[in-house]
């Protein structure tokens, strides 16, 4: 756990979830009959943890990453974040507490169009009060690692799909963000570039870094740890994964000779 | 492993030990471990069949060796191979048996059936993950194989969710 506060103890072996949500339920009232998108939902992250929430499309999945991110308001639930109940906050509230405590990417980047590169991925550290230096420091850190030398001084819209991913990796990551939040990461990029998120992610991951990765992409929920599988605004299956395959053939059986 | 075998002599004559190792520089390691005996029996019948035919090579402190080479016999047996196009693969029967069955039974819940499918089906994408992970970047046929493999388990998890929201739908009118 080299980033974000420390684990907090509470007792013998039980650390503070990084995120907590308890019954949470939200309805879509559009034109047409209300959709229930979420439908009573309890939730917990340890520290270190990576889950991926995978789906069917309209399941509900990318409603509840923004309950979880104070992007939308639930109806009902609670939340907590590092032991901070937080579905009480003011919008104002969630936009200070979300810059120092969650990171977003989204499937079509949401980078700002007509900042630079490096614009874009200091500007979250700017406005949370770090210094101008500290932040290019990080910037510069960030883009590196990133694989993104060089475009510092590039507008998005000169970028590709996955360029564009990476940055608003950095930017995301900027504020050293307890959690990650990522919804549908790879939605708008071809297999190259999934492969790439899906790298990237786990990198940070083993760096102690706390995913939550909503996809409809299995291969990209394989990266993660435990896999929940949401269904009409429910959760219907919460899966640890095992590295090894349960069943003797697993990986050495990819291809089958006979004869 | 006949025809692999036959398609590796084709390049030019070689011992059992070399074909194996060349299978396995081939496919990395999404291959299964070739065993060596499988190999030598293979290649005795792949002789026995007249496609290839083997000659002892002696060695000063080994017993001989037999290196293989192809007949013409089995040049037309490889071009017949790469000439027919394969089945396509067959949906998994069995856990659909387990799923058309359960309700009648009373012994299983299909639900239940789905998500346990699904976590074989997972962590199994998982190990293909960390597989990929580990295989040298510049193997790209083991890569292709790979992501094969990766591309089929898609599918079936999409298709045990289809299953999934049919039932959820039928469940909830009754």
């Amino acid at each position: 756990m080299t980033q974000g506060p420390a684990p907090v103890l509470r007792a013998e072996g039980q650390v503070t979830p990084v995120l907590r949500a308890e019954g949470l339920v939200k309805t879509h009232h559009g034109e047409g009959a209300p959709a229930r998108a979420v439908r009573g939902v309890d939730l917990s992250l340890r520290p270190g943890e990576f889950v991926a929430v995978t789906g069917p499309s309209g399941a509900g999945k990318s409603t509840l990453l923004h309950l979880l991110g104070g992007l939308q308001r639930p109806d009902a639930g609670r939340i907590w974040l590092d032991g901070t109940r937080a579905d009480e906050w003011s919008e104002a509230r969630w936009a200070v507490e979300r810059r120092k405590r969650i990171g977003i990417v989204f499937q079509f980047f949401n980078l700002v169009s007509n900042l630079s590169v490096a614009d874009n991925v200091e500007l979250p550290a700017l406005l949370a009060g770090v210094p101008p230096k500290q932040a290019r420091a990080e910037r510069t850190a960030l883009l590196a690692e990133l694989g993104l030398d060089g475009k510092d001084r590039s507008l998005p819209g000169e970028l590709s799909g996955g360029e564009q991913q990476r940055v608003a990796l950095a930017r995301a990551l900027v504020n050293h963000p307890p959690l990650l939040l990522a919804d549908e990461p790879a939605g708008s990029l071809d297999s190259k570039g999934t492969r790439e998120v899906m790298r990237l992610l786990s990198r940070f991951h083993n760096r102690g870094q706390t995913i939550l990765l909503v996809t409809h992409d299995a291969r990209l929920a394989s990266a993660a740890d435990r896999v929940i599988s949401f269904f009409d605004g429910r959760i219907a299956d919460d899966a640890e994964l095992d590295a090894t395959p349960t069943r003797g053939t697993g990986i050495s059986g990819v291809l089958e000779l006979t004869d | 492993m006949r025809l692999p075998l036959l398609a590796l002599l084709a390049r030019g004559p070689a011992h059992g030990y070399e074909l194996k190792q060349d299978l396995e520089q081939l496919l990395g390691s999404a291959y299964p471990q070739p065993n060596i005996g499988q190999v030598y029996v293979t290649l005795g019948r792949l002789e026995k069949q007249g496609l290839i035919e083997g000659e002892d090579v002696e060695q000063s402190s080994r017993p001989n060796k037999k290196v293989y080479h192809l007949t013409e016999a089995g040049q037309d047996e490889l071009r017949a191979w790469f000439e027919k196009p394969e089945d396509e693969p067959r949906v998994r029967d069995e856990f659909f048996m387990k799923l058309a069955l359960a309700p009648q039974t009373g012994l299983a819940d299909q639900i239940a059936l789905i998500n346990r499918q699904r976590r074989q089906y997972l962590t199994t994408m998982r190990s293909l993950s960390k597989l990929a992970a580990a295989e040298n970047r510049d193997n790209r046929i083991a890569h292709l194989l790979i992501e094969g493999a990766m591309l089929h388990l898609q599918a079936d998890l999409d298709w045990l969710e289809r299953c999934q929201e049919e039932l959820e739908e039928l469940e909830g009118l009754e």
